[in-house]
């Protein structure tokens, strides 16, 4: 055998190159069932999470239900698709699409007599995507609670969104201004209210050295909290 | 393979799994591998599961490349050991996946980058490609540990210094705080790693004096 050969190299390389792709495709189909339920039960305990319910990832298939009595997928103008199962909407390749044809999941959580609007958020942080949930009170302007998450930011400075200080400073915080016009939520880092003490700002005292994901998360919640605002005031128009 | 009758453990394959710990270390005296030793020693955690990790990757890739040494066509070598190491760190990134969700997620992209990791392809292309199988084991299982033991020093002293825990569990008491002492924010970047490092290169030639260049 002449292992210096093209034909040697040919069928080395084919063997090779076969056996490898088959190994692969055989363990992800295997654990692929694993690997859903895992990303399933986190996107579930981050649902939660934002209402101020703090779970394991696995207590949370089990409590969800208990909580979220809603999903709904709603149009851009407001109205309700039922052909789309809300939770199975991959916001990721949602977002990139246009307006119109996207679907905005929407989950209505009850926790102890109260009722909470639910929305899923995405957007860019300075690395990469960032994400995560925003739960409104009933009356669709005081921040029940958030829960961000993110694939990259810097540790330390960017990925400090996760933390529970920075998520707690969104707190009964105000997505409209005292006019009632919606106008979102913003990190800054002039507003001299480091104890985020002032509800009414709609600001939140941004991370030192996070401009960028600060700004991103700003963003984000304007963004997406917008396509929304056809449904709530359909609400309320009732 | 050459040599039948030496037994598995003699003095020259022991000495394959310990000089990486610390004579031949792949980080602090090759100087290999210090991109991942920066970036995942943040916290303890992590650092385990990368070594652990990356044991799996070496050990197995180098009984594999050293099964194969003698059928690889030599101008295609670099590739097929590309393919084996890629292989191996995408069974490992499933598995991960599907059994420790929470780690994988801290670890993320530097999984993918165990492929880059120059002492895995310095290993296979040094050693494997050219001892038997058992030997081959030996010296990956070897350069791993001594790999993960630097992410594991240099992880303890971060993750205590810089966050005031290890594994996860403060370990600084409340009171040494309410005396004014604080987190070295510092600790959490990527140039305090090195630092460590460095340090850690210096007690280590104080102690092993063969370590010091002579010019």
């Amino acid at each position: 055998m002449n292992r210096e050969s093209n034909k040697h190299t040919y069928i080395f390389a084919t063997i090779m190159v076969v056996s490898v792709a088959s190994v692969l495709s055989f363990t992800s189909e295997s654990l692929k069932d694993l690997q859903n339920a895992n990303i399933k039960k986190e996107k579930m305990q981050n649902i939660l999470s934002s209402v101020g319910i703090n779970v394991s990832r696995d207590e949370s298939e089990s409590l969800y239900d208990d909580y979220v009595k809603e999903e709904l997928s709603l149009k851009s103008d407001g109205s309700i698709d039922d052909q789309v199962n809300a939770f199975n909407i991959n916001l990721a390749l949602e977002v990139k699409k246009d307006k119109d044809l996207q679907r905005f999941p929407l989950y209505i959580a009850n926790v102890e007599g109260e009722k909470f609007y639910v929305i899923p958020l995405r957007g860019a942080g300075l690395w990469a995507e960032i994400w995560g949930y925003i739960a409104l009170k009933d009356d669709i302007n005081t921040i029940k609670g958030v829960s961000f998450d993110h694939k990259s930011e810097t540790a330390g400075l960017g990925a400090e969104i996760t933390e529970d200080w920075f998520i707690d400073s969104f707190n009964d915080e105000k997505i409209k201004d005292s006019d009632g016009n919606f106008v979102g939520v913003y990190l800054t880092k002039t507003n001299n209210d480091p104890g985020n003490s002032d509800k009414m700002d709609n600001e939140i005292d941004a991370i030192s050295g996070a401009t960028i994901t600060g700004d991103g998360v700003s963003d984000m919640i304007i963004e997406r909290v917008k396509n929304y605002l056809p449904y709530f005031n359909s609400l309320t128009n009732e | 393979m050459s040599k039948e009758k030496e037994p598995f453990f003699s003095k020259k394959n022991r000495a394959l799994l310990t000089d990486p710990l610390d004579d031949d270390n792949p980080i602090t005296v090759q100087v290999l591998g210090i991109c991942s030793a920066l970036a995942i020693t943040v916290k303890l955690e992590p650092a385990v599961v990368m070594t652990l990790s990356v044991i799996f990757v070496m050990a197995a890739g180098n009984v594999i490349v050293s099964i194969l040494r003698n059928v690889i066509p030599t101008r295609i070598r670099i590739i097929v050991q590309l393919l084996v190491v890629a292989t191996l760190v995408a069974l490992v990134d499933q598995f991960l996946k599907a059994y420790a969700y929470d780690v994988s997620k801290q670890l993320a992209i530097f999984i993918g980058l165990i492929i880059t990791n120059c002492i895995i392809m310095g290993r296979f292309e040094a050693f494997a490609l050219g001892n038997g199988v058992w030997k081959s084991f030996l010296d990956g299982v070897g350069n791993a540990a001594g790999y993960g033991w630097i992410l594991i020093v240099v992880a303890f002293v971060r993750e205590l210094f810089g966050s005031g825990e290890l594994w996860g569990v403060p370990v600084i008491p409340q009171f040494i705080y309410d005396l004014g002492y604080q987190d070295n924010g510092l600790m959490l970047l990527s140039p305090m790693a090195l630092i460590v490092v460095g340090i850690y290169i210096w007690i280590q030639r104080y102690y092993n004096r063969k370590l010091i260049e002579k010019d």
